[in-house]
């Protein structure tokens, strides 16, 4: 009987880390849709980008960085990673581990990209990385690499403070 | 009173310029494009100039390192034997710098070219000229060319397909039914296309 207890403490145990590596949520572009939205005082910075993007994973450093520095204002950073949904359990969850990344990271897995590109900005080639960062007074959408400086003039500018 | 129409006249000739410049990045769908003239994996160059019978080209900006890029080689192997006989080969073209992207050097091409058995010509465009003219600013990245007395046309820009994770669920082959709407002298429906893709890597 205890012998059973510790088996089932066992299981639950594994059965919990497994959650725990299974928890990052995957959208499709309409249930992503409302993210981009938002009407309200707070500032989202969203950034599309993937593990194998390779000007992506070199702007994340200063993306969290930034995220470090403005977590206490009106604020929130949505890391929206385009990685293949095969890819998500062998090379994402891995790569947020291994970078101990502390922004929100969610996946975008739509095949429909040929018209939801345009939904998201009309003037995005679909290359990544891609940044939108938006309140409800503002918009800038940029494709290419930013950097922390570029991130803080519009931030400082445009947060509600 | 003169002074001023003439500057604002310069001003809106100034202003008219720069929406030009902004919107001169690269082609659309009607342009005549440039030819290419490029060095193939196998050491010789290839031009366009080189195929006096096809009726056209299926230019595909792709390289080695982007997952896309790979996810779409074995579709790009079948469009190019699929197509070759009927007069539209395909010619890939690596847009990216290989000190950025070193993955992507010419060696490393003729690596992945040999691996995959690739039955189409693999050129590295080394000063990126072609990429710059043509706008391709991501792989895969397609560029479908009609020849026209003596010009080449652009006839499609944009995806190969609707799927690029899963090649057995596409439900639109954006790029074969726009070469088989040419081969039936016919326009492409669809003419444009967006994808995600890899950035091209340009030089720094």
């Amino acid at each position: 009987m205890k012998n059973l207890k510790i088996i089932g403490t066992f299981f639950l145990f594994v059965a919990g880390l497994s959650l725990y590596s299974q928890q990052i949520k995957v959208f499709n572009y309409e249930e992503f849709k409302p993210f981009l939205e938002k009407q309200t005082d707070t500032t989202y910075v969203i950034n599309f980008w993937a593990t194998w993007c390779i000007p992506c994973v070199k702007e994340l450093p200063e993306f969290e960085e930034i995220n470090a520095e403005y977590k206490t204002e009106k604020f929130k950073m949505l890391l929206v990673s385009l990685d293949f949904k095969s890819q998500i359990q062998n090379s994402l969850i891995p790569f947020i581990n291994e970078k101990n990344l502390q922004a929100e990271v969610i996946v975008l897995s739509d095949p429909n990209s040929n018209v939801w590109i345009n939904k998201i900005n009309k003037s995005w080639s679909g290359a990544i990385p891609a940044t939108i960062i938006y309140n409800k007074d503002f918009y800038f959408f940029h494709e290419g690499s930013m950097t922390k400086k570029d991130l803080k003039k519009i931030l400082n500018k445009n947060i509600k403070r | 009173m003169k002074t001023l129409q003439i500057r604002k006249l310069i001003l809106t000739l100034i202003s008219v310029l720069f929406i030009q410049i902004s919107f001169a990045q690269g082609y659309q769908v009607g342009d005549k494009a440039i030819g290419f003239n490029l060095k193939n994996v196998d050491g010789t160059m290839v031009s366009d100039a080189n195929f006096p019978d096809t009726k056209g080209f299926i230019v595909i900006f792709t390289c080695n390192h982007c997952p896309f890029s790979v996810a779409y080689e074995d579709r790009i192997i079948a469009i190019d034997k699929k197509y070759k006989t009927q007069g539209y080969p395909v010619i890939a073209i690596n847009p990216n710098d290989s000190i950025v992207a070193p993955a992507d050097s010419y060696s490393n091409m003729i690596i992945r070219a040999r691996e995959k058995g690739f039955t189409f010509p693999y050129l590295l465009d080394a000063d990126q000229s072609i990429t710059n003219t043509y706008g391709a600013t991501r792989t895969p990245h397609v560029f479908l060319l009609k020849k026209n007395k003596g010009n080449l046309i652009v006839e499609y820009i944009g995806a190969i397909d609707d799927n690029h994770e899963d090649a057995a669920a596409v439900k639109k082959e954006f790029l074969s039914d726009a070469v088989d709407a040419l081969l039936k002298n016919r326009q492409p429906e669809v003419n444009f296309t967006k994808a995600i893709g890899c950035s091209v890597k340009f030089a720094k």
